[in-house]
């Protein structure tokens, strides 16, 4: 691998090597919190500090792990740090922890954490370790928001709340999609998202 | 009696069908779309899934219920120098991630080590799998939804194998479709991930009609 500086660690998982869309790690919590901006913005910004702490501290500590019990020890480091996260949403923000209910204790399981502290953390220096996993969660974060962009748009026609499209009901003239606030419009969604992106980038077609 | 009967029968097939793990909550996808290419492993890690979700539900609902949650503790108060309700306003749900995911972790590794002295031949089957289910969001998940339920110890045996059961059939029908799909002409820069998100969608889509039946 060539010498790889914080720069690039950053900038390549967004597009490149997004982790959603090329990596296929972190679906699980993704999708059942982008009905709403507000939400997958917190979501975002949550798995975007775990994964660049959990990456920090697995690396620093990388050369004392045995490797027979690496899983369990990347497991508890991930584990408080997710904990610290859920007791700071529930102090600060109630009604946000409210509606992701399970699905901040399920990033202990998402993938993104799990494999860059294993596959990039365990080999690299902490600094560069901190800087791929906020990469890695932007890169997420990205296609978080972009599925939430048009779920909350064309779902309830608003953006972060505020009223974009006036809805029919209201007076106004949108008559709203309720596909795109159910399940499967987000697997849609990342399937024509995936689409583009390897239209635009045709060496990360698969060959099936 | 019928009237328990009842109660479990509607949590079984609620969890089946109508909350699906997979389908309905997206729990487990990684797993879910990476292991989905053919139906012989799709099927034993299926299995392997319903066996630990099974035993790792009803084993955290007895940590909560005895060690965690709000209270749970006032038994200990009889084996220690303390004063009556001393532990009664000892909260610590907090600490359930940690304890939920070591318990899975630990009996994922239990259950590898039992298969492999006892039933060799379904160990070999599982293979790789076994340890791969440690990461998969639909364990974990199970048991925070347990939690979030307040699951009796009972209901959540039955929640735990509907679980299992749900992820299974889930991840088996997705595989069989997929590989039907080789015959099929797909756009190239949708070919392999792209248009299997598509797929699922239209299975979710699917099983969004089991919604709204009350049981």
């Amino acid at each position: 691998m060539a010498e790889r500086t914080a720069k690039s660690v950053i900038v390549d998982p967004l597009v490149d090597n997004n982790p959603i869309a090329l990596q296929i790690l972190g679906i699980c919590s993704a999708l059942a919190v982008t009905t709403k901006m507000e939400t997958s913005i917190v979501m975002a910004v949550a798995v975007i500090a775990v994964t660049a702490f959990s990456n920090l501290a697995v690396s620093a500590i990388r050369s004392y792990i045995p490797s027979s019990i690496r899983i369990i020890v990347q497991m508890t480091v991930i584990a408080s740090l997710v904990i610290v996260v859920d007791q700071f949403l529930k102090a600060y923000f109630f009604d946000i922890s409210k509606q992701l209910s399970v699905f901040v204790g399920l990033i202990i399981t998402n993938c993104i954490v799990m494999g860059r502290a294993e596959g990039f953390a365990m080999k690299n220096g902490p600094w560069l370790s901190f800087w791929d996993g906020i990469g890695n969660g932007l890169g997420y974060g990205l296609v978080l928001l972009f599925v939430a962009f048009f779920r909350e748009l064309f779902g309830s026609g608003t953006l972060m709340g505020y009223v974009i499209l006036p809805l029919d009901r209201n007076g106004g003239w949108y008559n709203p999609n309720n596909l795109m606030l159910l399940p499967p419009s987000a697997f849609f969604l990342i399937g024509f998202l995936i689409w583009l992106i390897r239209a635009y980038k045709p060496e990360q077609i698969e060959e099936s | 009696m019928s009237e328990i009967i009842e109660t479990h029968l509607s949590i079984l097939l609620k969890a089946v069908f109508v909350e699906n793990l997979a389908l309905a909550f997206f729990l487990g996808m990684c797993t879910f779309l990476a292991i989905s290419k053919n139906v012989k492993t799709a099927i034993g890690l299926g299995i392997a899934v319903i066996v630990i979700e099974a035993i790792t539900v009803p084993a955290n609902q007895f940590i909560y219920a005895w060690f965690l949650k709000k209270g749970a503790l006032t038994w200990a108060e009889g084996l220690l120098p303390v004063s009556p309700g001393y532990f009664a306003t000892v909260d610590l749900t907090f600490l359930g991630f940690i304890s939920y995911i070591g318990v899975i972790a630990a009996m994922v590794q239990i259950l590898e080590m039992f298969l492999d002295k006892f039933f060799p031949a379904l160990y070999n089957t599982l293979g790789i799998f076994l340890p791969l289910i440690t990461v998969n969001c639909a364990i974990l998940g199970a048991s925070l939804f347990m939690q979030e339920r307040n699951y009796s110890f009972a209901e959540s045996c039955t929640y735990g194998l509907g679980c299992g059961i749900g992820w299974a059939l889930a991840i088996a029908a997705l595989a069989g479709i997929r590989e039907k799909m080789k015959y099929s002409d797909v756009p190239p820069p949708l070919r392999g991930l792209g248009i299997t998100f598509i797929t699922v969608g239209l299975m979710a889509l699917a099983f969004m009609s089991f919604s709204g039946i009350q049981l």
